[in-house]
């Protein structure tokens, strides 16, 4: 196990989840500091994405104590998760299609005027922003995300989970839909966050993605977590 | 979290080159959208072949006041029926809803008012009080629809399918049989007719004004994209669509203004009056109708709503996609609730315009509205997979379904074949939508 002595930025402890009367996520613990990668691997159905699901608001635990920098808070949905400073990745990246960028990415958050009115300009100038950092060479601003690729979109989703100053980062299978460049650069965003001290769960099934990365990383069967590795 | 590379985003806006300039690439250099852009040339087309085939008497300012005037109604509920449509819902009660609020309205200031009080039904408030209580029912009956969809997951055709026949009959049972009228004199204005209109002066008034707010959106966006340092619009373009957009205002202005009233009531409003009439009688032009400065309004206020809200952009979101709504802590409930809401307060706008406009309400009122509804939204550009669609499209849509009706009432054909002619061009629409997005890629 870890030998950090700090308080970890979040804890989840005992976490149980089931579907009817199956225990998706059976009594897991699991853990990250600022600054860490924990990687999170397992075949498919072993509850990693349930897990994570848990701390991302998405599916609220049927049993368990999640931890914010020590002390216990409850996560009932994506809103509360955020206002923790909890950003999610999501496989399916959960982009609304039809809408450019800059509402992708200030979706549920959006900047407004002091008259309640959407301001756009003041969205599209800090989503250029990010996206400089992120992926220079981003130009589609104005098209609906539907028409951008992979990567592009990818590059939408990260910037939204990344903007807003997320303390902990969840990744689920943040490089499946990418090719070899993109992947890369997905690495090297990953290394550069941790630089930056955020703590981030990664979920691989590139078991590459994950000894490259991962300061730690858990194995889950079937619900269960079945060990740790540093 | 430190911002890294803390460059300032570099945009230079691409030069356009002027040798390889087409139709179609100037369209997109100009930044504006290609459907409504479509819409318009249909709209043209139908009005040039209809003008010719009835020798100018269809583009006569007395032909195309009347068909703004039908338009109203249908066009109101079309803009409530783009947000229903476009977050993957449906709503077939409108036409029903029309009905039971208009009986209500009807009934309101005709008899349970009068009663409850005990005086006649010309007291000037009663209609006052008859909308507003005909806007909170429409409201009423939108909540529990919307409620049953989004709190209970009843899917939105079966709500609605259910509220069609239940406010029917509710309909056909506050009416007892009976035709209510006569209504409120002043309540009739709401619906149009020759003294519904809201003049000369005014008319040109609100031109000005409207004109004025679209120079002023055109200049206050360019001025903001310029201080984010993003691409513009080239000047020409800017320049055409200020130019376009004036000019259609004013005319539209023109023609409500070119409308004289009918000879025999400027007669009457002459002798009302004491003037002497002219040798050539007394010319009163009628200027833009109530139940069109009523549907403009909506218009312009449901625009700003569905594109400048947090409410709208949230109602596209779930459109596009549902799960990624909710898991970015969007309360999807709420936001598809809030849409049968407006639906049902728009339905209780129409009921106010249609009762007004046929000065009676009937228990037949608003049959099979929700069709040419839901058609003027549909060939407006809404789409039924969702996430797509637009308040000024469903408007035209509307505008373009009646000016088949009216155009081939003109040429004199039966009911049946306008029938044919609105489903033919309906499905024709969404065809040719459906061919060009897939080319578009």
């Amino acid at each position: 196990m870890s030998t950090d002595a700090r308080t970890p930025i979040v804890e989840m402890r005992d976490i149980r989840i089931s579907f009817g009367g199956v225990h998706a996520v059976d009594g897991v613990s699991v853990s990250v500091h600022a600054g860490e990668v924990l990687g999170l691997v397992g075949g498919n159905g072993a509850g990693k994405s349930t897990l994570m699901k848990a701390l991302s608001g998405a599916r609220p635990p049927d049993g368990g104590q999640i931890l914010v920098n020590g002390s216990p808070v409850s996560i009932n949905n994506p809103r509360d998760a955020k206002n923790h400073g909890i950003e999610t990745i999501y496989q399916t990246l959960a982009l609304a299609d039809n809408v450019d960028a800059a509402a992708n990415v200030f979706l549920g958050r959006e900047i407004v005027s002091r008259f309640g009115s959407l301001d756009d300009a003041a969205m599209e100038s800090a989503t250029r922003k990010v996206m400089a950092r992120l992926n220079p060479r981003f130009r589609n601003f104005k098209a609906p995300v539907k028409s951008l690729s992979g990567g592009q979109r990818q590059s939408v989703a990260i910037a939204r989970a990344v903007h807003f100053n997320a303390k902990v980062l969840i990744m689920d299978e943040p490089t499946a839909a990418l090719g070899p460049a993109e992947t890369a650069q997905v690495r090297d965003l990953v290394a550069q966050l941790k630089d930056e001290g955020i703590g981030i769960f990664l979920i691989s099934h590139d078991i590459h993605d994950v000894f490259d990365l991962a300061d730690r990383i858990t194995v889950m069967l079937q619900g269960r977590l079945v060990g740790t590795v540093n | 979290m430190a911002d890294v590379s803390g460059a300032a985003p570099s945009v230079a806006p691409p030069a356009p080159t002027p040798a390889s300039r087409s139709v179609s690439s100037t369209i997109r250099s100009a930044e504006v959208d290609t459907r409504l852009l479509g819409m318009v040339t249909a709209l043209i087309v139908i009005w040039v072949i209809f003008g010719i085939g009835t020798d100018g008497k269809f583009l006569q300012p007395q032909n195309l006041w009347n068909l703004s005037v039908q338009t109203a109604s249908v066009a109101v509920m079309a803009t409530g029926m783009v947000l229903i449509i476009v977050s993957r819902n449906i709503d077939l009660s409108v036409g029903s809803m029309l009905g039971v609020v208009g009986m209500f309205i009807a009934l309101l200031q005709q008899e349970w008012i009068p009663k409850a009080w005990g005086f006649g039904y010309d007291v000037w408030w009663i209609w006052i009080v008859a909308v507003i209580g005909g806007l909170v029912l429409g409201g009423l009956i939108g909540l529990l629809q919307g409620s049953l969809v989004a709190y209970v997951g009843i899917p939105s055709f079966v709500v609605t399918l259910g509220g069609l026949l239940v406010w029917r009959a509710v309909t056909f049972m506050l009416a007892q049989g009976r035709t209510i009228s006569p209504l409120d004199p002043t309540f009739l204005l709401l619906g149009g007719g020759s003294r519904g209109a809201v003049g000369e002066m005014v008319s040109w008034a609100i031109g000005i004004a409207v004109s004025v707010a679209i120079l002023y959106a055109l200049i206050s966006n360019r001025r903001k994209r310029l201080k984010f340092g993003f691409p513009l619009r080239p000047r020409w373009a800017e320049a055409v669509i200020g130019i376009v957009g004036v000019g259609v205002v004013m005319g539209a202005v023109w023609v409500a203004n070119s409308y004289a009233w009918p000879k025999g009531l400027a007669t009457r409003y002459a002798q009302e009056q004491g003037i002497t009439e002219p040798p050539g009688g007394l010319i009163i032009p009628t200027g833009i109708a109530n139940p069109v400065l009523i549907a403009l309004a909506v218009a312009a206020i449901m625009t700003v709503l569905a594109t400048r809200r947090r409410f709208g952009r949230y109602v596209f979101a779930i459109g596009g996609n549902p799960e990624a709504a909710v898991l970015s802590g969007i309360n999807t409930r709420r936001v598809i609730m809030m849409t049968f809401v407006i639906m049902g307060v728009l339905a209780a706008v129409s009921a106010v315009i249609s009762t007004a406009r046929l000065q009676s309400a009937t228990s037949g009122a608003g049959v099979g509205a929700e069709l040419s509804v839901i058609a003027a939204a549909v060939i407006g550009g809404t789409s039924f997979s969702g996430g797509i669609g637009t308040i000024p499209g469903a408007v035209l849509g509307a505008l373009i379904i009646q000016s088949l009706v009216t155009g081939m009432q003109l040429l004199k054909f039966d009911n049946p074949s306008q029938d044919v002619a609105v489903g033919v061009v309906l499905v024709l629409a969404v065809g040719l939508d459906q061919v060009l997005r897939k080319r578009a890629g």
